[in-house]
């Protein structure tokens, strides 16, 4: 039985994403620049699309950026604010919790003389408002938090935070890439500045983001050009993956409490069952977290091994594993929150999506704990870590 | 990412588990970088006649492991101390370069056995 249980890192497309694709590959190849109607149908593509992914977040047409996947609008969102503010400061406050293109755009930005503030989270990965409030400075022009963990499915609390930033008249920034499609994302409501987002975690295509702007937000922008994207975004646009994105946003905004409901369910199924196993962890924070979100560390076993005898049996999921990593290094998210390296090297995640069944929870629960039971069975360490708590130069006791 | 080989040896792990009356053990590697290797040999006659290995780590580690135990087997200390990280990987059908260092453990862990044999027996 194949069980997909890794919708944090991509999600299959939806049919009838595809089906609205289609015709913006070959019948209608116009460049939304060009005036004649072949152009002119390719424009108005991209701006109901741009409806789409405004109404899906409830945001304004014109205050939709669109870009080539999430990263990129978490670098733009980054660097083109900081770069528009820097003759009012130049202090910018991320978290630990950050993915790798909000952590090394604020290195960089450090290397043109910005100084960074990397906010540390508590053992469930929650980073509190108080902490954000206390690293502001008179010099602070940007906050940039992630609305929704990946790794643990920790849920911010962006909202509070937004606001602390607004009396302070700091730009705001939500990397709300993986949380978008997972559970409601208002931008009104959680008075975020700029907002990033990514179409293939909604069922859309890959190659297809967007950063929300908020009207009267400065940014510089990333790419040089023309004219495209309000002269925000210069190149000439991926017609059918903006398309595509419009449609996935327009059936999430009507699917969205289904889903939840359905992936919930199944999590807490699955959660319940592996949490039966001994010396088994479970990550992140226990309500505040993506309803579809999972994440384990199984301790005396390592995270690759476990992804590879699952993968075998059919089930896919996640590491923050060092050995999965090609940087050798265990999750620096999981690291922050204070979990030792060497349980941290037994982290697996499960990402449900509307794909996914009971019959798909049962086959994992029967074959999960027997996977783990024969990985302990290879392991030195049975009950406990010994002495290896202390230091990297221990070695295991018996 | 990893040769047939490599899986064969991560999925059917030869000779797994620990030896009550070990003449020689040896750990190598550290549970913070993710791999952890025991090796228990016993030996009769300058021969390494039984061994096994413990491993924490990922899929090549296992191999890694594995894979040791089998080409030890029978060899005579001599012998055995020249094994190298590199037959290792050569039997092994290669290993991902980013691999060889931290769960390439084998060799090392097979010398440390045998040098705590020697040392216990007088060698």
């Amino acid at each position: 039985m194949d069980c997909y249980f890794d919708h944090v890192a991509t999600n299959p497309m939806r049919e009838e994403v595809l089906e609205a694709m289609m015709p913006y590959f070959r019948e209608e190849y116009g460049n939304p620049l060009s005036i004649y109607p072949l152009g002119m149908n390719a424009r108005q593509a991209i701006e109901k699309a741009r409806e789409q992914v405004a109404g899906l977040i409830n945001a304004k047409p014109n205050e939709i950026i669109f870009t080539s996947s999430g990263a990129e609008a978490n670098n733009f969102a980054l660097r083109g604010v900081a770069l528009a503010r820097q003759y009012e400061g130049k202090h910018v406050i991320v978290t630990r919790m950050e993915h790798h293109s909000i952590l090394n755009s604020a290195r960089f930005l450090e290397k043109l003389g910005f100084t960074v503030t990397y906010l540390t989270p508590d053992r469930q990965g929650y980073i509190e408002p108080e902490a954000v409030r206390k690293a502001i400075t008179d010099e602070t022009v940007l906050i940039s938090m992630i609305h929704a963990s990946p790794e643990v499915g920790t849920i911010e609390p962006v909202k509070e935070i937004a606001e602390i930033a607004r009396e302070r008249k700091i730009s705001f920034h939500t990397d709300a890439v993986v949380s978008t499609g997972n559970i409601p994302v208002d931008v009104k409501e959680m008075g975020v500045d700029l907002m990033s987002l990514a179409a293939h975690q909604f069922y859309g295509p890959k190659g297809a983001g967007a950063l929300y702007v908020k009207e009267g937000q400065r940014i510089i922008p990333l790419i040089f050009g023309g004219i495209q994207e309000g002269g925000r975004r210069a190149g000439t646009e991926n017609v059918p993956a903006i398309v595509g994105m419009g449609k996935a946003a327009e059936l999430t905004i009507s699917e969205l409490d289904g889903r939840i409901e359905h992936v919930r369910r199944l999590r807490d199924r699955l959660k319940d069952g592996i949490m039966k196993v001994p010396n088994v962890h479970f990550t992140g924070h226990p309500e505040k977290r993506l309803p579809g979100h999972a994440s384990f560390c199984v301790e005396f076993i390592e995270g690759e091994s476990m992804l590879m005898m699952l993968a075998a049996k059919g089930i896919y999921v996640a590491s923050g594993s060092a050995c999965t990593s090609k940087a050798l290094k265990a999750s620096p998210v999981l690291l922050s929150m204070g979990i030792p390296s060497h349980v941290a090297h037994g982290s697996v995640v499960f990402t449900f999506g509307a794909g996914n069944t009971d019959e798909q929870v049962d086959y994992t629960l029967e074959e999960f704990p027997q996977i783990i039971q024969r990985l302990r069975e290879l392991s030195p360490f049975t009950e406990g870590w010994g002495d290896m708590e202390e230091g990297e130069s221990c070695i295991p006791k018996k | 990412m990893y040769s047939k080989e490599v899986m064969d040896h991560f999925m059917n792990p030869r000779n797994v588990g620990e030896i009550p009356d070990a003449d020689g053990i040896g750990v190598e590697g550290n549970p913070t970088c993710g791999d952890v290797m025991k090796l228990f040999i016993k030996v009769k006659d300058e021969k390494i006649e039984d061994i096994k290995f413990q491993t924490f780590g990922c899929g090549a580690a296992i191999a890694v492991s594995s894979m040791i135990t089998e080409m030890a087997k029978g060899k005579t200390l001599d012998e055995a101390e020249k094994i190298t990280k590199q037959d290792v990987s050569d039997k092994l059908g290669g290993l991902p370069p980013q691999k060889m260092h931290c769960s390439n453990l084998g060799a090392d862990a097979l010398k440390k056995a045998i040098e705590d044999y020697r040392k216990k027996h007088g060698g």
